[in-house]
Order: C-alpha cells, then sequence, then structure tokens
C-alpha cells in the first residue's frame, strides 16, 4: 500500500495529471524544501500588499481634482548643464536589475558547491542593494528639501502626490533594506560552510526574496516614474 | 524529500536574461526620454513592464522550472487583484466627478 501511494506521485508526471497526482496523494503536495515553500507563501503575501497599494495609489491618483506632479520632471537630473529626465532612477532601476543578475549566479554556484564564489557574489548584491538605498536616500532628500515635497502638500500639484510616494517608494526601500541584511548574514554563513551538511536551498530561498524585492520595482517604476 | 536537488541551469540563460532586462529597462527610460504620449506611451510602458516581470519570474525565479501545482497557487490569487483595480477605477473616476459637482458649484 505504501509502495503505491510513494508510486502515485513522485513529482515526475506533467501537466495537469501531475498536479492532481501531487495534490491527491496522502503525502508532501509541493516538491520543494518548506522554508522555500514558505518564502513563495510570503511573497504571495507581499504580492497583495504592494498590490493594495499601487492600486490605492491608482484611485488617488484618479480622483485627485488637481494636476498630478509631472514625474519626468519631479524626478530629472541637471549634469553639467543638461536636463536629463529621470536619470537617477534609470541608474537605481540598472542597479537593482545587476543585483538580480549577481544572485541568480549565486544560487547556480551555490548548487554546484562553490562556496567561495556563492559568497562572493551574494556580497556583491547586498553591496549594489545597498548602494540602492544610498541613490533612494539621495532622491528623497532632493525632494523633501529642495522641491518642499511633503506627505501633506507640495508646490508641484496635487497634495495627495507626497504622501503615497514617501509610502510606496518607502515601503519598497526597507525591503531592500531587509534583503541587504538578509543577504549579508547568509553571505556570511555560506563562507563559513553553515550549509555543508544541510544543503544550498537557503541561497535559492533568499534569491526568491531579492528578486521579488526587484519585481516590485519593475512595477513601480512604470506606474510611478514612467506613468 | 525525494528530489530536493534545486534548480540548476547553465549559466549562459542567465546572463541572456539579464542583458535581456538592461534592454527592455533600457526602452522603457526611452519611452519617457523620447517623450512618448497618450496611448502610446501607456502601452509601451505596460508591454516592457510586463515583459521584464515575466522575465524575472519564469527565469530568475525559476518558476517556469516548477511544478504545475506552484504555478497556480502562484498566478490564480493575483486575479483578485485584477478585480480590485477594476472596482478602484471606478470608484476613483466617481469620487473625482463627485469632488468637480461639489467643488464647483
Amino acid at each position: 500500500m505504501t509502495e503505491d501511494i510513494s508510486k502515485s506521485s513522485n513529482f515526475t508526471d506533467p501537466g495537469m495529471p501531475g498536479m492532481v497526482g501531487d495534490w491527491a496523494s496522502d503525502k508532501q503536495a509541493f516538491d520543494m524544501p518548506w522554508g522555500k515553500l514558505m518564502m513563495w507563501i510570503f511573497l504571495l503575501s507581499d504580492t497583495f500588499i504592494f498590490s493594495v497599494f499601487l492600486t490605492a495609489y491608482m484611485n488617488v491618483r484618479i480622483s485627485a481634482t488637481d494636476a498630478w506632479p509631472n514625474s519626468s520632471e519631479v524626478f530629472a537630473l541637471t549634469i553639467g548643464g543638461v536636463t536629463l529626465p529621470l536619470l537617477l532612477i534609470a541608474i537605481m532601476t540598472f542597479v537593482l536589475i545587476t543585483s538580480s543578475g549577481t544572485m541568480a549566479m549565486a544560487v547556480n554556484f551555490a548548487y554546484r558547491g562553490d562556496r567561495r564564489t556563492t559568497a562572493l557574489l551574494m556580497a556583491a548584491t547586498a553591496l549594489l542593494g545597498a548602494s540602492f538605498v544610498g541613490m533612494q536616500a539621495f532622491e528623497w532628500t532632493n525632494l523633501i528639501v529642495h522641491e518642499g515635497v511633503r506627505p501633506w502638500g507640495n508646490p508641484l500639484g496635487a497634495a495627495q502626490f507626497g504622501s503615497i510616494f514617501f509610502m510606496v517608494t518607502g515601503f519598497h526601500g526597507l525591503h531592500v533594506s531587509i534583503g541587504v541584511i538578509y543577504l549579508a548574514i547568509v553571505s556570511f554563513k555560506v563562507a563559513r560552510g553553515d550549509y555543508e551538511k544541510k544543503g544550498y536551498a537557503i541561497v535559492e530561498i533568499t534569491g526568491l526574496y531579492w528578486h521579488f524585492v526587484d519585481l516590485v520595482w519593475v512595477f513601480i517604476f512604470a506606474f510611478f516614474y514612467l506613468w | 524529500m525525494s528530489s530536493t536537488t534545486g534548480q540548476e541551469h547553465p549559466i549562459g540563460i542567465y546572463l541572456k536574461i539579464w542583458l535581456l532586462l538592461f534592454v527592455l529597462s533600457a526602452c522603457s527610460y526611452m519611452v519617457d526620454f523620447y517623450g512618448a504620449q497618450g496611448y502610446l506611451r501607456w502601452s509601451l510602458i505596460l508591454i516592457f513592464m510586463f515583459l521584464k516581470a515575466g522575465f524575472i519570474v519564469a527565469i530568475f525565479m525559476h518558476l517556469s522550472w516548477e511544478r504545475l501545482a506552484l504555478k497556480y497557487v502562484l498566478l490564480v490569487p493575483p486575479i483578485a487583484i485584477l478585480v480590485l483595480i477594476s472596482l478602484m477605477s471606478i470608484e476613483g473616476e466617481y469620487t473625482n466627478l463627485t469632488r468637480h459637482v461639489f467643488f464647483e458649484r
């Protein structure tokens, strides 16, 4: 009997019959370490949090009667007399994508058992993340000190701009900051050899979180800065 | 459990996707740089956004290699968000209308 159950779903059948088999057997339904599944479930819940924030932003922007500040001009940087729209935001985007790339490579090297390269790539990811937070701090300072943007109003247009901007990018920045700490800890433990027995699924789990942070930025970049 | 070997793929695919994400980001930046407006701007923004999001989830987060059971767990619930977005856009239009009616009497 036990043999039949283990045979009925060994996570090999593809497609819909495979999914029914995964769920129908009296055993683990998902073919992965529990930590990875829990990270996915957490990320799904986080998807809802950010979606609700961005939906709130949409609602507030539609209902505002004053003109919405032109993000292309608000976030422009002037370098050597040339004003470039969204330059800092573009650099932040490239930094975050690069960090996602180094993270993906770290996961790859972790499963190959190359501890040193994994730890180095994760440390590089953490550094890129930290520089992202730094640029965001610069951007916030610029908005608060020079543009006079406050959560309750601003000289550029609709008063709702400040509150929704600080909430959405602040919450994302918090995620990046936590991710940097998370990466630093796991990178250190990888280098020390803590996962030699347990296996390197932890690097993939950390990677999932980090790619999610990048994913959220894709949506913020599109809806907040470009729209 | 049985086959928890993890995700192993050739390194080349990550480099290609990385490059692709760079190009797509540059494209969406160009939308703003060249100041495309109206429906052209919005559709370009959305196309580049969904392409980037799709590649990150499918390749970097390895979702395209996962079992269908996990794909459905992650991709079906967000349909509720689409319902929320449509409801809130109707609500926003209504609020905007009432504000205009009230403040411009």
